[in-house]
C-alpha cells in the first residue's frame, strides 16, 4: 500500500451546514434565476497553488487586508471513485486532512470566488492522518490565541459520506483528490499580523499566520 | 510546430503534425484509428471564461462583467480529440461551447499586460461543455454544469505560440452534424489573452501546463446524443467530439 498524499485537485463545498444556511438567508436562498437552497453540493475548486502546510506564512493578495478563515476537514481520495452510495463511500477515503480554507470575504455565493478563494497559499493543510469518526468531530479556530469559533461537524446537511455519493453522482474523484466537507458562511477574518490555528481533538493543531500583500 | 499526445501500443507518446500526417518522436507515422488521442497538455489549473464575448452575454441575456467571470475545471472533466462526451437522461439543454485555450508555458506570477504573451506556451481548441438543466444561483456556473466526466475536450494539437500572428483575430466555428451553428471571432473578446494573464497572474501564480479556456461567442444549441460535434479554430485545429446517451456510455457498467 503506498501511503497516500495529497497529490490532485482539492474541491470544497459550502453552505452545507445548518448555521450557514440561516446565516446567508433567504433573501439570497431564494434569489433569482434559480430560485432555492443548494439542491446539488455548492461545489468550488482549490488548485494547487493554495496548498501549504502547517507553519506556513501567507500573504495576501494586493489590496486585500483580511482573510476569513474556513475551519474544515478534508477527504483525501484513496482511490478513484465515482458513483458511489453514501453507506460505502468511506472505504474510497484514505485519511483526512485539517484544513483552513482561506477566502477573501465576500457575502455572496453567486458567482465563482476565484480571486478570494484561490490566491496563493489559501489553503494550509495539515497531513494526512488516518480516517476518524468525523459525525461530531469538533473544530476550534484561534486568531492571536483567543477561540474565534467553534463549529461540530455534527451540523452538517450532508455529512461525508452523503457528500461523496452526492458529488461523485457526477463527477469522478481521483487519489489523491480532497473533498473538503464544507466552511462556515462568512467565517471569522484574520487581518495580516494574525497568527491562526485551526484545531480538533482527534487531528491536532494546523497552525500558520497571514502577512501582507503579496509583493 | 503542432504538438499532440497519443496513446498507442500501451503507453503515452508525444506526437507531431507532419503534412496531415501523426508523427512519433522516433519517426514513425500512426494511421488514425491506430491510436486514441488524449489532451495535448497534462493540464495543471484549468481556468475558464464566462461571458467574455458581449454578444454571447447578451444571448444569455447578462450584462458583461466588469472584472473576468473566471471559474475552474478539474482534470475529470479533460478528454482529448475525438472522444465521447455523455448527455445525461434528463437533460433538455446541453451546450457546446467553442473556445480558443491558452497554454500557458512558463510560470508567472504579477505578469504585467506588455509582458503576459511571454508566458505563453501555445494554443489548442476546448469545447466546454454544459448542461443548463443544472444551473443553480452558487457559484455559478456551477461544477454541476461544468465539471462533470469528460465534458471538456480539448485538442487535438497544441500549436506553438510564434506559429499564431495574431491570437485575437481568429474564426471559431462550430459545426453539428456538418451544419454551421456557431460562428466568431476572437476579436470580439471582451477581455483579450494580455488582460487575462495579467488579472489571474495578479493572485495566483500561473504555471506551466495551466490552461485559460476564452470563453465562447454567441451561436448556442442543444446537442443530442448520437450528434457529432466539431469545433474548431482557425489556424489551430478542429475538435471532434460525439455525444452519447446513458446507456451507450454505461453500457458495460
Amino acid at each position: 500500500m503506498i501511503e497516500q498524499q495529497v497529490s490532485g485537485t482539492v474541491y470544497g463545498v459550502v453552505l452545507n451546514d445548518r448555521a450557514s444556511l440561516a446565516r446567508i438567508g433567504s433573501d439570497a436562498l431564494e434569489a433569482a434565476p434559480y430560485k432555492g437552497a443548494p439542491r446539488a453540493p455548492a461545489l468550488y475548486i482549490k488548485p494547487a497553488g493554495t496548498r501549504v502546510p502547517g507553519g506556513s506564512v501567507v500573504s495576501l493578495p494586493a489590496g486585500a487586508t483580511a482573510v476569513e478563515v474556513g475551519a474544515t476537514v478534508g477527504l483525501v481520495m484513496g482511490r478513484a471513485a465515482a458513483r458511489l452510495s453514501a453507506d460505502t463511500a468511506l472505504e474510497a477515503v484514505a485519511g483526512v486532512v485539517l484544513a483552513a480554507d482561506l477566502s477573501l470575504p465576500h457575502a455572496s455565493y453567486y458567482r465563482p470566488a476565484i480571486r478570494e478563494k484561490c490566491f496563493d497559499g489559501a489553503l494550509p493543510l495539515g497531513p494526512v492522518q488516518p480516517l476518524t469518526d468525523l459525525a461530531s468531530l469538533s473544530l476550534t479556530t484561534r486568531i492571536d490565541g483567543e477561540v474565534v469559533e467553534t463549529r461540530s461537524l455534527a451540523d452538517l446537511l450532508r455529512d461525508p459520506a452523503r457528500l461523496l455519493a452526492d458529488v461523485t453522482g457526477f463527477m469522478t474523484l481521483a487519489e489523491g483528490d480532497v473533498l473538503l466537507v464544507g466552511v462556515s458562511y462568512l467565517a471569522p477574518q484574520a487581518v495580516a499580523g494574525s497568527r491562526v490555528s485551526v484545531h480538533a481533538e482527534a487531528l491536532g493543531t494546523l497552525d500558520f499566520s497571514i502577512a501582507g500583500a503579496q509583493a | 510546430m503542432k504538438r499532440g499526445r497519443i496513446a498507442f501500443n500501451g503507453a503515452v507518446h508525444q506526437v507531431t503534425e507532419d503534412r496531415g500526417q501523426v508523427r512519433l518522436a522516433d519517426g514513425r507515422v500512426v494511421a488514425e484509428g491506430a491510436f486514441q488521442w488524449l489532451p495535448p497538455v497534462e493540464v495543471g489549473t484549468v481556468f475558464a471564461l464566462g461571458l467574455n464575448y458581449a454578444d454571447h452575454a447578451k444571448e444569455l441575456a447578462f450584462k458583461a462583467p466588469e472584472t473576468p467571470l473566471v471559474f475552474l475545471k478539474g482534470p475529470n472533466t479533460i478528454t482529448g480529440h475525438q472522444a465521447h462526451t455523455r448527455r445525461p437522461f434528463d437533460a433538455t439543454y446541453m451546450h457546446y461551447e467553442c473556445e480558443l485555450a491558452v497554454v500557458i508555458g512558463k510560470t508567472g506570477r504579477n505578469v504585467a499586460k506588455a509582458d503576459a504573451m511571454d508566458i505563453v506556451a501555445g494554443y489548442t481548441v476546448a469545447n466546454d461543455y454544459a448542461i443548463r438543466d443544472y444551473l443553480e444561483n452558487y457559484y455559478r456556473p456551477n461544477l454541476r454544469v461544468k465539471n462533470r466526466d469528460a465534458c471538456t475536450p480539448l485538442g487535438p494539437w497544441l500549436v506553438d505560440r510564434d506559429d499564431v500572428a495574431n491570437p485575437m483575430r481568429l474564426a471559431l466555428t462550430t459545426r453539428v452534424n456538418g451544419i454551421t451553428t456557431q460562428q466568431g471571432t476572437t476579436a470580439d473578446m471582451i477581455f483579450d489573452i494580455p488582460t487575462l494573464i495579467e488579472y489571474l497572474s495578479s493572485f495566483m501564480t500561473l504555471n506551466p501546463g495551466d490552461v485559460i479556456l476564452t470563453g465562447t461567442p454567441e451561436g448556442l444549441a442543444d446537442v443530442k446524443a448520437g450528434d457529432v460535434v466539431e469545433t474548431e479554430v482557425e489556424n489551430i485545429c478542429c475538435l471532434v467530439n460525439t455525444i452519447v446517451d446513458d446507456q451507450t456510455w454505461f453500457a458495460n457498467a
